[in-house]
């Protein structure tokens, strides 16, 4: 790997095969209609702090766990199924440190801790194939709560570790789209970086990716490090909201399971996507939970599956659909090889 | 020595699950997440025909494989063929797969959680202890083994020996080939993936004799049998057993050393070994 290419080089080389960067009106009018959406969405707390309350909390929470994932699955292709190891992790976090450190030094703390197990997760499996990938963070949630199960047990506390640091709905709300528009600005910031494009032409074809100079196993990582840190910030900040936290409930593998429904659900291709599936699927979750909680895994269950072979491009590939007139994927690979060998015979 | 010996014959099961995964993963070519589960609906099964209707758990393989047999053919031709129909590629076909049969995993534990609840479950059978090198051991554990290993010296047997057989290995080399020398790889597909699920299932029925068992359980197993399948190699059946045993000892050792709760982090380690040292398997080779 002799020269890096800059930001401007990758941009050219999107742009050759149709891809349009440059920021124009439409972009502004798409900023200035988010900035007015947050706005009316954070009245929520004085308008009512009941059930619509609660019901925005979990919608916000994940919202933002979705999106997090999406901002590395969507433009890696990379699955993560483990994003309740990271909110474990965060939860657990601010859970076993409450009465040792401040509660938003434990957040942040969350982050770390969950960016430093994700970096060593990445440098382990990202750099061979994807499958390794998957497969680590399919027991991953699992594996980190044997582990805390065992470490607690070793120090002859109890599982279960009550969390006493009173926080009201609304302030939790606040805080949670706040961390939304946060994951929102870092995944449209990283659309326009070096290491947005980079990633856009590995997702196209890693192999070209490589041949043109970037370092995918690093840009990778950095993004599932970004991805997860905040994963695990969302786990710290609703920690509270549960008085009693244990094993079982933070690293629950539904939790897991239903961002990734979430997010396909919206489609991985904008980052306003998991948020149009998230919405819909937290009032289902509720419906079901309503009518028979029994049956809410297999109905789950059965609406992923209907959302993997009816609609695998999500809400969003709809829309877009009908809109129509796009470069589709597999053109934009041909492109991208056309390109490759061209640059190839030329210098 | 108890750890050699626990170790063994827990390998053994683990040898057959793993035989299972790779038909499904080395043949058929698809990652099937929900395999965990399939083994986990086999305990259950078996358990429900032990309690219900006093079936011997060695004869209620006799109905649970077939059923596991159908099922998988069943999941293969309606959920899975129209991926491979619509793959533009071998990426998009595993994404595509691991979604799906992630979807399957959970359809299978609600199925489960409704038809016998959530609790933890486990039966008595041959539970009276068989006495080898001074210590005693479970005379259910043996029996579980000893059959897992007949079955699965017969599935290499039949692998290795029968047309059928081998017509699945040449399909495993390379389906497009496999096509050129008339076999129907599209059905060859079919039979790998049902028959991993059996053999899955018949790992599952045998696991059931000693184990204690809930639904959510599946996703260990199918991350114990991935494991292996990587270590051994994937399309390697002599590395897969290897690797179910290296599993098997590993794993008692750490139940038994450190603690019976952290057995997962032990496939973990062999995991993070083997991606570090040899991504290309055990006995597999560097391809470049």
């Amino acid at each position: 790997m002799t020269d890096r290419p800059t930001r401007g080089a990758l941009r050219d080389f999107l742009h050759a095969v149709g891809e349009d960067l440059t920021l124009n009106a439409r972009d502004n009018n798409q900023v200035a209609f988010t900035v007015l959406v947050f706005m009316a969405a954070a009245t929520l707390p004085f308008i009512d702090d009941g059930y619509l309350l609660s019901l925005g909390v979990d919608i916000t929470m994940y919202a933002v766990l979705a999106t997090a994932w999406m901002l590395f699955s969507g433009p890696t292709n990379y699955i993560s199924l483990g994003s309740a190891a990271f909110f474990g992790i965060g939860m657990y976090t601010v859970g076993i440190g409450l009465g040792m450190l401040p509660f938003p030094a434990l957040v942040a703390l969350a982050g770390v801790l969950g960016g430093i197990f994700a970096a060593f997760v990445g440098l382990a499996t990202l750099r061979i194939s994807g499958i390794y990938f998957v497969i680590f963070t399919l027991g991953m949630a699992e594996l980190i709560r044997q582990i805390t199960v065992w470490g607690q047990a070793k120090m002859g506390s109890q599982a279960g570790i009550f969390v006493n640091h009173p926080m009201s709905s609304g302030e939790l709300y606040l805080l949670l789209l706040a961390l939304l528009g946060a994951v929102i600005f870092i995944g449209w910031w990283i659309g326009r970086s070096r290491l947005g494009f980079a990633l856009r032409i590995i997702g196209n074809d890693e192999v070209v990716a490589a041949h043109s100079g970037i370092n995918t196993a690093r840009a990778k990582v950095v993004l599932f490090v970004i991805s997860t840190v905040f994963a695990s910030v969302t786990g710290a900040l609703v920690a509270p909201r549960y008085s009693y936290v244990e094993p079982t409930l933070a690293f629950s593998a539904f939790i897991s399971f239903q961002v990734v429904i979430m997010a396909l659900l919206g489609g991985t291709t904008r980052l306003w996507g998991p948020l149009v599936g998230v919405i819909p699927f937290t009032l289902l979750l509720e419906l079901i939970n309503r009518i028979n909680p029994r049956l809410s895994t297999l109905l789950l269950g059965v609406a992923f599956l209907l959302i993997v072979y009816v609609i695998p491009h999500g809400v969003v590939g709809l829309i877009e659909d009908v809109r129509s007139g796009r470069t589709s994927p597999a053109s934009i690979r041909g492109k991208l090889l056309g390109l490759l060998q061209r640059k190839g015979t030329h210098g | 020595m108890t750890i050699l010996i626990i170790g063994l014959l827990l390998g053994g099961i683990y040898a057959l699950m793993a035989m299972g995964l790779q038909l499904q993963y080395g043949v058929a070519r698809i990652m099937n997440l929900a395999n965990g589960e399939i083994l986990v609906a086999a305990a259950f099964g078996t358990w429900w025909f032990y309690t219900g209707y006093h079936i011997a758990p060695p004869w209620s393989l006799l109905i649970v494989v077939p059923i596991a047999f159908v099922v998988n053919w069943a999941i293969y031709r309606v959920l899975i063929l129209p991926l491979v129909r619509r793959a533009k590629n071998q990426g998009q076909l595993e994404v595509d797969s691991i979604l799906a049969t992630f979807g399957v995993s959970f359809v299978f534990i609600g199925i489960l959680l409704l038809t016998f609840g959530g609790d933890y479950l486990n039966y008595s059978y041959l539970a009276q202890g068989v006495e080898i090198f001074g210590e005693r051991y479970g005379a259910n554990r043996i029996l579980a083994a000893l059959i897992a290993v007949a079955l699965c010296t017969g599935l290499y047997l039949w692998l290795h020996k029968t047309r059928p057989g081998l017509a699945l290995r040449a399909v495993s080399v390379s389906p497009s080939s496999a096509g050129l020398v008339s076999i129907n790889v599209e059905r060859a597909s079919a039979l790998a993936f049902a028959l991993g699920g059996a053999v899955t299932a018949a790992g599952g029925a045998m696991l059931s004799m000693f184990l204690t068992f809930d639904a959510s359980l599946g996703v260990l197993f199918t991350l114990k049998g991935l494991v292996i399948v990587i270590m051994g190699g994937v399309r390697d059946i002599r590395g897969a057993i290897a690797a179910s045993f290296i599993l098997g000892l590993v794993e008692t050792a750490v139940a038994i050393l450190i603690d019976p709760g952290l057995t997962l982090a032990a496939a973990y380690v062999l995991f993070l070994i083997i991606l570090l040292v040899r991504p290309e398997g055990l006995f597999g080779r560097r391809s470049t």
